[in-house]
């Protein structure tokens, strides 16, 4: 194999190329971003960057390093795979490749709601920085969307001392990914901070004053922020003839049905290794195990099936909420006394959520890594923490 | 500017400067010092900035942050008393020539 070729310079992209180096490949490696600059970090960009705007400290690793590993940096936008060819369209550059990794991630979802062209969005460093631009003197915001990035962006916008509210569909907050009772904690936190939240109430219009809801009320903004969720970039792959079933659909290998096309990250739906249906997940684990697993398959030939325990993390004021396995919204969950959920699927633990608990959190990384954990064991287990 | 000198396992060595304020795994990625990979960014949530703080240094650099000793177990080399996540020590003219050693692997 002399060529391997990456579609996307995100984490993920980033992390393929510098594995692929790691593990001793030789032949040539093409990186191709459709964003300008260097590959950067994008979990920053609804917390830190927000306050320092200082985008240096995004860069995930400097120019040299491309340079003394041979990567190289393309920006281009990739309209086209030829499969039969093994060849890859940017405009009128064509790229040929032996291997070939999408790792295109996602983009913001823009639900059908009338005037959201005048909402920003908060996805890129060109977003953020028209966003922190923005917020140069004191504003009313309002965010559609009470996840992960609406919460943070709402938690430094309050910090920043603008006026927030959130408006949120579902009648509780990041109810994809986290339990009643964990989303209970963070309304109470977001609310302790003066954000107004407005939930089970999806936004019907974005005007020039603010935003409409659905039961009519209005709620007056100078700034609207979209931040609904997002869609993975999977067009150049279905027009590719590739399986596409919410993400490119790949096996534990992170194989897609083409022997030559692999896919990782926030755009590949792979086998959850516990339920063994496919999944997607939006995180910097994810994107990052997938890369070293692919590096090790096409270096080493190693077979091994991605069997990583899923992590994620978010920021809201002093909060640190960390997640450690995947529960889906109907798991049961048990609470402790300190607020550490606990989530089950049947008898077994399928995910904790910790707020500024490390211990407990990497505790619960352990356990389900080693597989099994029931409920008992749990409640004896943590009884003593 | 801070003088910092990461020791590879290897014993190779590199000098670098950095701005005070920032924290010693960002100078190790702003001067691609390789060894260092902070993967979720200085978020505490990995143990892929792990390094040893010279002995010389150790009582400068202070002790572990909360939560830092809960995120070390999932180092990839051995944790010893000097162990530290780089993401946690911040850059200040007292480090003024601090010596880090790093680990053999991050992952």
């Amino acid at each position: 194999m002399e060529k391997i070729v990456i579609i996307g310079a995100g984490q993920g992209g980033f992390q393929a190329a510098a594995s692929l180096r790691q593990e001793g490949f030789e032949g040539q490696i093409t990186l191709i971003g459709a964003e300008m600059g260097l590959p950067y970090q994008r979990p920053p960009l609804s917390k830190a960057f927000l306050k320092t705007g200082n985008a240096d400290a995004l860069n995930l690793r400097p120019q040299s390093y491309y340079d003394k590993n041979e990567i190289t940096l393309l920006h281009a936008y990739v309209d086209r795979i030829d499969r039969g060819a093994k060849q890859v369209f940017a405009g009128d550059r064509s790229i040929p490749y032996d291997h070939l990794i999408l790792a295109m991630g996602t983009r913001n979802l823009r639900p059908p709601i009338p005037g959201l062209e005048r909402a920003l969005d908060l996805r890129t460093l060109e977003d953020a920085q028209k966003l922190r631009d923005t917020l140069d003197r004191p504003m009313r915001c309002a965010v559609i969307g009470g996840g992960f990035i609406g919460l943070e962006f709402a938690a430094v916008a309050r910090g920043l001392g603008h006026e927030v509210a959130v408006a949120e569909a579902a009648p509780r907050l990041m109810s994809r990914v986290i339990s009643p009772e964990m989303s209970e904690q963070f309304r109470k936190l977001h609310e302790g901070l003066s954000t107004q939240l407005l939930l089970g109430n999806p936004v019907a219009q974005v005007t020039d004053d603010g935003i409409t809801l659905a039961n009519d009320s209005k709620i007056a903004a100078d700034l609207v922020l979209l931040a609904a969720g997002v869609v993975p970039n999977t067009e150049v792959a279905e027009k590719a003839g590739l399986t596409v079933s919410n993400g490119i659909v790949v096996d534990r290998q992170l194989l897609t049905e083409d022997p030559s096309i692999s896919s990782l990250g926030d755009c590949c739906a792979f086998p959850d290794p516990v339920s063994h249906k496919h999944i997607r997940l939006e995180s910097v684990q994810a994107a990052t195990d997938h890369a070293r697993l692919i590096a090790k398959r096409l270096v080493q030939g190693s077979d091994a099936a991605y069997s990583a325990v899923p992590w994620f993390w978010s920021d809201q004021a002093d909060k640190k909420l960390q997640i450690a396995g995947l529960a889906a919204p109907d798991d049961a969950s048990v609470m402790r006394d300190d607020g550490a959920v606990f989530r089950f699927r049947g008898d077994f633990l399928c995910a904790v959520e910790t707020v500024n608990d490390a211990k407990t959190h990497m505790k619960a990384r352990r356990q389900l890594a080693d597989g099994s954990v029931t409920r008992q064991d749990i409640l004896s287990f943590h009884a003593g923490n | 500017m801070v003088k910092v000198t990461f020791v590879q396992a290897d014993g190779s060595r590199a000098d670098i400067t950095a701005d005070e304020g920032g924290t010693v795994m960002h100078a190790a990625i702003d001067n691609d010092v390789e060894g260092i990979i902070g993967e979720c960014g200085g978020s505490m949530m990995c143990a892929t900035c792990h390094c040893y703080v010279d002995e010389e240094w150790a009582d400068k650099t202070g002790a572990r942050n909360d939560g830092e000793e809960d995120m070390l177990e999932c180092a990839a080399d051995d944790v010893k008393p000097t162990s530290r996540l780089s993401c946690q020590i911040e850059l200040t003219s007292s480090l003024d020539g601090l010596v880090i050693h790093l680990p053999s692997a991050q992952v």
